[in-house]
């Protein structure tokens, strides 16, 4: 899950950290209001979407005057921002964020992530933080250095104030900068996040750190410890029917074919839409069942393939394995097309666990099925029934 | 003969009083896996599906001679069980749970630093010696005694590479989930190595998806070291849909993208057969083993 910018800044100013003053507003009117509470007489206006690199989107200007900052927030509520992060079709901005400008003597990059390699904490930093980060990192322009934590904050193979020096950093400003290193490790374990990362962090004309922007990722298998975090969900981060697939126990991406697909298990999944595109044709989704799923679970899956008015055939793949058994992905198949009343021609390839047991149900359900025993044949029936065939 | 379990394995259950516990021990009963209790805390010294139930790992070990567990434990306190049985000295753990937090598997990998135990998993299907002893929850009515040793990052991909080697007279030595999280136990460079050492797996077949860089590593491994025996690689997810990033940390850490082509590019580069497909795992491999017999099971 992630967190939108002004999250982020609140929940780590919870940790200690610096963070400038700001204010979120929904409406132009909101945020010039907000503008002149705050008071300041520089002012940065924010949009507040789940991507970066806005500011060479114009995402991120600043303003004079309250009535500057209304001005700009008009333009940007309401309107997709395209970054080199969203995609084309961008993301639409619901929130601004209004704040002081901070004055800034340097900008500095600070990120701690989980390694999944090599299964520590690593920190990345940079004297060259700001836009455009990656482009001066490959053009040679910002230079990384890196250290690794483990869990409990002790570092493996060097040493915090060695990594402050080498970011540029001396005197009180590196002490205070190991005391940011130190505070970002405690959110890391507090926040259970995958990924905190600030940049800028700005020094100032004093020497004082300031987060400027950050971005926080929380890993999804621990919201159970975190209830307050899960409430931050913002409900653009996911597609709703991505979300609601979520709670059913599958995993569901809608893509932009027409041969609709339920399969069980990632990897199978992956293997069978690579086999379509193999195959010429095109998948109208990504499906995959879980473990967990149980028939109503299914049926909501394959209701989201039967709504969907550009697929013209239904591909299920499925291999039972020890935790799902075939005659239940039937059950929920036959569910689904009675809910619905619409039924797609359908290829089926069945394997494993109760496999008998799922043909029995399925002559039960008299749906317009044909099933062949292999995959790459399943496929190429269903891409010549997409391309008008049979 | 295999890698990992093989008839002298005897396993205990954590988590076996739980319904996966229940199902799946019975399963593996019945498969012919010597399991010789369970462990719930709470419910020491209680007997379940004829099973003695222990507090404790260490205790179950102390009372059994169990030198193998199969974690069901739920993800809440999946990593607790765990590093209970890698304290013990559990020679291998083989973990099912899935959606464990990832800060718990830091802190599972710590408590490997040093220790004796060998991790599979989690979100593993598990490891299964056909013919020999089963510990996981995988399907195995298309499984053969054989020569083909197996290892997967995907569990429904392996039942359907299972069945395709089986359906061309290629049994399996060993096969193994190494699971599908970003932090985990042992790896396909640890499954390789254990699999050119043991005189009766002939080949390897790779099962490898997008993410991480497990299939990089094992390039790296088999450039470095050779192929003392012939290895073929599936790798899907080339089309798979892309999800939206965040950041700037994973390309500044070097990290690859995780795509299906560069992993397919590497390990192709270091020798490894190229399976395009999984219905073609058999043919890819029969061309592979070249002179060898295929082995009917």
């Amino acid at each position: 899950m992630k967190l939108q910018e002004f999250q982020a800044k609140r929940v780590l100013s919870l940790y200690g950290l610096t963070c400038p003053e700001g204010r979120v507003a929904i409406t132009a009117d909101e945020a010039q209001a907000m503008a002149a509470e705050i008071g300041a007489e520089r002012l940065i206006v924010k949009a507040q979407i789940l991507a970066g690199d806005r500011a060479s989107a114009g995402g991120v200007r600043a303003a004079g005057s309250p009535a500057e900052v209304g001005a700009i927030a008009r333009e940007l509520l309401g309107k997709p921002l395209v970054t080199p992060q969203t995609g084309p079709e961008g993301q639409v901005v619901h929130r601004v964020l209004v704040e002081a400008a901070i004055g800034v003597a340097r900008e500095l990059y600070l990120t701690m992530a989980v390694d999944g390699a090599t299964g520590t904490l690593l920190l990345i930093g940079s004297a060259a933080g700001g836009s455009a980060i990656e482009q001066r990192h490959r053009s040679g322009a910002a230079t990384l250095e890196t250290l690794r934590f483990n869990t409990r904050g002790e570092t493996l193979g060097g040493d915090v104030a060695g990594f402050c020096a080498r970011i540029g950093l001396e005197g009180q400003v590196a002490r205070d900068g190991a005391e940011t290193i130190r505070r970002l490790h405690q959110a890391m374990i507090g926040l259970d996040a995958r990924l905190i990362e600030i940049n800028p962090l700005v020094v100032d004309a004093a020497g004082a750190l300031t987060v400027v922007d950050a971005k926080i990722e929380i890993d999804d298998n621990a919201l159970f410890r975190h209830p307050e975090l899960a409430q931050l969900r913002d409900d653009d981060e996911v597609d709703e029917i991505e979300l609601e697939a979520q709670r059913h126990q599958l995993n569901f991406m809608q893509m932009d074919g027409d041969i609709g697909l339920v399969v069980n298990g990632a990897g199978l999944g992956l293997a069978t839409v690579d086999m379509i595109f193999d195959a010429g044709g095109r998948p109208a989704n990504f499906m995959d069942i879980r473990t967990t799923a149980k028939s109503l679970d299914i049926a909501h899956g394959v209701g989201l393939v039967l709504d969907n008015p550009r697929a013209k055939v239904l591909l299920v793949n499925v291999y039972g394995g020890g935790m799902q058994a075939c005659d239940t992905i039937i059950e929920g198949l036959a569910i689904a097309v009675r809910r619905k009343g619409r039924a797609l021609p359908t290829i089926l390839r069945l394997g494993g666990k109760n496999e008998d047991l799922a043909r029995l149900r399925l002559d039960s359900f008299k749906l317009p099925i044909v099933e062949l025993a292999d995959m790459a044949q399943a496929v190429e029936r269903a891409v010549a029934i997409a391309h008008g065939g049979m | 003969m295999s890698i990992l379990i093989d008839r002298d394995t005897r396993l205990v259950c954590q988590g076996m009083t739980g319904w996966a516990g229940t199902f799946h021990t019975d399963r593996m009963v019945h498969y012919g896996t010597e399991v010789v209790g369970g462990v719930t805390p709470g419910k020491g010294g209680s007997t379940h599906i004829g099973l003695p139930v222990f507090e404790t790992v260490r205790e179950a070990m102390r009372a059994t001679g169990a030198n193998a567990s199969a974690v069901f434990v739920p993800p809440d306190s999946a990593a607790r069980a765990m590093i209970e049985a890698i304290e013990a000295e559990m020679p291998l753990v083989v973990v099912v749970t899935e959606r464990i937090p990832i800060l718990d598997m830091l802190r599972v990998r710590e408590a490997l630093v040093g220790s004796r135990t060998l991790l599979v998993g989690p979100n593993s299907q598990g490891v299964l010696s056909p013919g020999l002893c089963k510990v996981g929850v995988m399907a195995t009515g298309r499984a053969s005694v054989g020569h083909v040793g197996v290892v997967s990052r995907s569990a429904s991909l392996t039942s359907k590479i299972v069945s395709q080697l089986t359906r061309v007279g290629l049994g399996q030595s060993t096969t193994v989930g190494i699971g599908g999280d970003p932090v985990h136990g042992i790896g396909f460079v640890d499954c390789l190595e254990r699999f050119f050492a043991d005189p009766e797996t002939e080949a390897v077949a790779i099962v490898g998806e997008i993410g991480g860089t497990e299939e990089e590593q094992a390039a790296a491994f088999l450039a470095r070291h050779g192929m003392p025996k012939p290895v073929v690689a599936l790798v899907v997810g080339r089309h798979a849909p892309h999800s939206r990033r965040m950041g700037h940390a994973g390309a500044l850490a070097g990290e690859s993208e995780g795509g299906a082509e560069a992993k397919i590019e590497a390990l192709r580069a270091a020798g490894v057969r190229i399976v395009p497909s999984p219905h073609l795992v058999g043919a890819v491999m029969r061309d592979a083993l070249g002179a060898h017999k295929p082995q009917v099971a």
